[in-house]
């Protein structure tokens, strides 16, 4: 066969430069590291910026050529771009947020950008994958990467807890999962989603469908594990609190995101003929989770485990979404998922620049007196928790109001009021926080408190930025996002 | 005739060579490394030590076997047993020559052609580490444990370098099968110089021929890469609980093993039974010469004998070797026998190669064994294969 | 008649030796029943006709992945452990799921495959072999997830290397 045939074509490079990107960067970090000696150490934080820019900007390049590309193993649209740009812009903040943490621990940059790099190329994979086997691929990408980073500072007895279960767990899920894959390859004779669904919607080659629910069952355990959705959820605690503060905020927002978006891909286009089989099972997950996410966040002391238990119960609401599985429900995840990742990420960092060094205050009473010390970053934090809540003029609002209508709209209404009534048991956890920020007298912790650094001002004030714009203008992100969420043509 | 009549004579006559060879490579092995130390080597046992091997097989099979009683039996027992059979099996896939016509029966040389035959030989030899490693874990002794520990590494490690060295020749003939490999490699350029592997366009594979033999040495534990057994440092390594003829299985399985990778170079790098030079330039000559050469010395010396016997022995050998020309004269045999002589020449040659290093070259320490492995081996095997597999994209239409 | 000889003595290696992974208390005899597993299974491929897929099954994972497995089980000598109980009380609710599935498994085929409804199965291949269609898959069809695995294992060698080196 002549060589031409195995070359893909411009174009497809095209289509895959964000990832192409970030992959040459995390590499040529990981030289860098190598060959430079301790005083270029800052530059590779920059370097790893600047990549992720580029890969942003690579992301547009991308969506102007559109379509699926390497036989039909990647679909660029606007859902892919969406999911593409917004873990990106998660890993910026990451990366200005975590400058000073890695300083603090003295711990290497160079492997730790070039593992961040990696991870993120792997969520983009995920988020412009059309074939289950990049879908698989790029989850391992992202988790393996992430695995480590969880337990970065090896020498902390936590880090390494956390690494262990994250590691343990994770690989059992992703088991489920490419079990599931291997089940719909069995029962559709293909693993391109598109195939799968025009495979499940001609009635003559339609497989038994008691058996294709058990395939999408496998999957949904699959992802649910990494979006951290009851019943797969009993993770994230141990190793949100375990893992370095930065890497926290990236598990809880980036992976995240990036699970969602082939959850939303994979169950809307090749499962959607089949998707009264798996709406109850994604109806009773999102149920559970919302319900034990904030109820276990009611008695947390740990602040860690605390924005943990609140990350699994947001998943419960993104989950609402999916099972509407309509447009609007998909323009509503995609809208809240980049709302959550701003306040989450926005909340991580106080804790970051909070914890000190061997985050010694982690703890919600530390925080006691902030708002009379630290006016400006209690201020900010409590932006962070009111969007968190769900408070009018936050992305945290809207994010939840598009979701609750788009899951009226499909007829779900139990789970709007279940949704509802547990945003009001949300409300008490962080509003305790603020109360302690405010109402308390400073104590050890608060009384001699450095100021924040650059890269965390910058972390901070920009996730409290993008929450107010979301919360104002909520059209600039949920026009593109409506316009992007038809997964089906 | 019946292909399962023909395959078991093939599969007889391939096992009682094989079986020969293995049996009389050790006393060419004793006798070169003697002569190398300015010794004379076995000569007690038959006319030159010419029946030493028997000699040596009486005893081994007669000797107490001794099975110690802290040993994990069914490993113990089953490690010799795997080591045999995985380095014996590989013969089963390799061609020694063309088709041929034996009173009308027309066949290959060759017991079996699979068209996966290199990485079926791979495979092998990928397996065979299992004798090694069970001999020195189930023998339940420090020492055999690390000699066990050495060989799993060492193959591990030395694996990829030879698997990285083979992927060229296969990617310049673009075949898997090992005849069509060698069919490949006939011809000549500019009429002299053959198109063997080491030789061929678009990338002379000498680089790719120095990386396989030296990976061939590591893997079948031979100087300078016979840590598993290094003798002054772990008694006799994984072997060192073992006795009798289950002693012997692990040495019939090193000598196979050498065998066989020298086998798998020949047919992979050097043209397998394809001749040094065309025959119009009188290559089908050589055996003729070389077996009436080497007569013509023994009989010099039967003449002149040095030692007691050899007005006897010599001689005799003489006037075989001058027989031995002549059935090469003999157009129909020569042309069955002609390939199986260059097979065996190169073979041969090889195998003197594996000897002459034995008997010159100390042993490696385990550092130096995989640093040299995994920083020079392995990098220099890998680029090699990215410029054969370059050169091939670009040069094939 | 031949064919059906080797896949049942081929499936039954691959149970057998499955079963006896999980159920030896010996780390180095769960390995050895693991290769016999994978035997099996290479037999399998080789039945058929996936002859590239056989090798490839015995050069990677016996000849290379069990072989490390085998060295790091014998390096640190897992006798002592195997004599210990292990701690996992679950072996009932195990058992439990086990005959669910099991029986689900026998119920499915008593109703025969036909009410599966499963897809043809894939054409023979067609001349060439083998090997020359799995390159074809691979760099053709497949070569993204190709290219997209070598970035999965270079995080997962950085990780490893980051998780095992000495203090700095």
């Amino acid at each position: 066969m002549p060589l031409a045939n195995f070359i893909p074509t411009a174009d497809d490079y095209l289509r895959y430069l964000p990832e192409i990107i970030l992959t040459v960067v995390g590499v040529v970090i990981m030289f860098l590291e190598a060959v430079g000696g301790e005083r270029r150490k800052p530059a590779l934080g920059w370097l790893a910026g600047a990549g992720l820019l580029a890969a942003i900007w690579g992301s547009v390049v991308a969506l102007g050529v559109g379509g699926t590309g390497f036989q039909n193993m990647v679909i660029v649209d606007g859902f892919a771009t969406f999911f593409r740009i917004l873990v990106l812009v998660i890993g910026l903040l990451t990366i200005v947020s975590s400058t000073q943490y890695l300083d603090r621990e003295k711990a290497n940059a160079g492997e730790f950008h070039a593992l961040l790099l990696f991870s993120i190329a792997g969520q983009c994979v995920m988020a412009s994958a059309n074939e289950l086997i990049m879908v698989f691929i790029g989850l391992e990408i992202s988790s393996i990467a992430s695995y480590i980073l969880a337990g970065y500072l090896r020498d902390d007895r936590r880090n390494n807890e956390s690494a262990l279960k994250y590691f343990l767990l994770g690989s059992f899920a992703t088991a489920f999962l490419l079990y599931g894959v291997a089940w719909v390859y069995g029962l559709t004779g293909s693993t391109n989603l598109a195939e799968v669904r025009r495979v499940l919607m001609t009635p003559e080659s339609a497989p038994n469908l008691v058996l294709m629910g058990t395939a999408a069952a496998l999957m949904f355990v699959g992802f649910a594990f990494k979006v951290s959705a009851a019943p797969f959820q009993v993770w994230a605690p141990d190793v949100y609190q375990g893992a370095p503060a930065p890497v926290s905020a990236f598990m809880s927002t980036g992976p995240k995101a990036a699970a969602f978006a082939v959850f939303l891909r994979v169950f809307i286009t090749a499962f959607g003929p089949i998707a009264t089989r798996w709406e109850p099972f994604v109806w009773g997950s999102a149920i559970a989770t919302m319900i034990v996410g904030n109820f276990a966040a009611l008695t947390q002391t740990n602040i860690k485990r605390l924005l943990a238990y609140s990350s699994i119960a947001h998943a419960g609401y993104v989950l609402v979404a999916v099972t509407a599985h309509s447009e609007i429900g998909t323009a509503a995840a995609m809208f809240y998922l980049a709302a959550y990742a701003f306040m989450q990420i926005g909340a991580f960092a106080v804790v970051t620049w909070f914890s000190r060094q061997g985050e010694k205050f982690v703890n919600v009473d530390d925080l006691a007196g902030l708002g009379e010390r630290q006016p400006m970053v209690a201020a900010m934090l409590t932006i962070f928790l009111l969007s968190l809540i769900g408070v009018p003029l936050t992305g945290g609002f809207f994010g939840k109001f598009y979701i609750f209508r788009a899951a009226l709209d499909s007829n779900l209404v139990w789970l709007t009021v279940i949704g509802l009534l547990n945003s009001a048991v949300a409300a008490y956890y962080y509003l305790r926080l603020i109360v302690v920020m405010y109402m308390k007298e400073p104590g050890a912790a608060t009384e001699n408190i450095g100021p924040v650094s650059a890269g965390l001002r910058v972390a901070i004030l920009g996730s409290a930025l993008a929450t107010l714009v979301l919360g104002i203008f909520p059209s600039l992100v949920l026009d593109f996002a409506g316009r992007s969420a038809a997964l089906v043509k | 005739m019946n292909f399962f009549i023909l395959s078991l004579i093939k599969a007889g006559i391939v096992a009682f060579v094989l079986m020969t060879t293995l049996a009389y490579l050790q006393w060419i092995e004793r006798k070169v490394i003697a002569h190398i130390q300015l010794r004379v080597g076995p000569r007690r046992v038959g006319p030159h030590g010419l029946l030493q091997p028997l000699a040596d097989v009486i005893k081994l099979l007669t000797k107490e076997d001794m099975i110690p009683s802290h040993v994990h039996t069914l490993f113990y027992l089953l490690a010799p047993f795997l080591a045999v059979m995985f380095a014996l099996i590989s013969i089963a896939v390799i061609p020694f020559g063309g088709k041929v016509n034996i009173l009308g029966v027309e066949t290959y040389m060759q017991l079996t052609d699979l068209n996966f035959g290199v990485l079926f030989i791979l495979a092998m030899s990928g397996v065979g580490v299992y004798g090694v490693a069970l001999a020195g874990w189930s023998s339940n002794n420090k020492y055999s444990l690390l000699g066990g520990l050495r060989s799993s590494a060492q193959m591990i490690s030395y694996e990829l370098p030879m698997a990285l060295a083979i992927a060229c020749p296969l990617l310049m003939v673009n075949s898997l099968s090992l005849r069509e490999i060698v069919d490949a490699q006939g011809g000549f350029f500019l009429g002299v110089i053959p198109r063997w592997a080491v030789f061929q366009g678009p990338w002379p594979q000498l680089l790719g021929f120095l990386v396989f033999l030296i990976a061939a040495f590591a893997e079948t534990n031979r100087v300078p890469f016979d840590l598993p057994e290094a003798e002054n440092e772990l008694v006799a390594g994984f072997h060192t609980e073992y006795s009798s003829m289950k002693f012997a299985s692990f040495f019939m399985a090193e000598y196979a093993n050498m065998v066989t990778v020298s086998c798998m170079a020949t047919l992979l790098f050097l043209g397998g039974w394809q001749p040094l030079f065309p025959a119009e330039y009188g290559s089908k000559f050589i055996p003729t010469l070389l077996f009436a050469f080497s007569g013509a010395i023994a009989i010099y010396h039967g003449l002149n004998p040095a030692r007691k016997w050899d007005n006897i022995t010599l001689p005799a050998a003489g006037v075989a070797f001058l027989g031995v020309a002549l059935i090469f004269l003999i157009p129909i045999v020569a042309e069955i026998l002609l390939p199986l002589f260059w097979f065996a020449a190169k073979v041969g040659v090889i195998l003197f190669l594996f000897i002459w290093i034995r008997g010159t070259l100390p042993r490696f320490r385990y550092d130096q064994l995989m640093r040299f492995a995994w920083t020079i081996l392995f990098p220099v095997a890998m680029v090699n294969l990215l410029i054969t597999a370059f050169l091939v994209a670009v040069t094939t239409k | 008649m031949l064919d059906a000889v080797f896949f049942y003595t081929f499936a039954l290696m691959t149970l057998t030796g499955a079963v006896l992974t999980i159920t030896r208390k010996s780390a180095v005899h769960s390995a050895i029943w693991l290769i016999v597993s994978l035997l099996g299974v290479a037999g399998l491929y080789l039945l058929q006709q996936a002859e590239f897929l056989f090798a490839v099954q015995i050069v990677l994972y016996i000849g290379g992945i069990m072989v490390l497995f085998l060295f790091v089980i014998m390096l640190v000598n897992l006798d002592e452990a195997a004599k210990q109980r292990q701690f996992n009380n679950q072996r009932w609710i195990a058992l439990g799921c086990a005959v669910i599935v099991g029986a689900e498994i026998l119920y499915v085929l008593a109703k025969g495959t036909a009410s599966l409804s499963l897809p043809a199965p894939a054409a023979a291949p067609a001349a060439g072999g083998n090997t020359e269609q799995i390159a074809v898959s691979l760099f053709r069809d497949y070569l993204l997830p190709f290219e997209a695995a070598s970035l999965l294992l270079l995080a997962a060698i950085v990780g490893s290397v980051i998780m095992a080196k000495r203090r700095a």
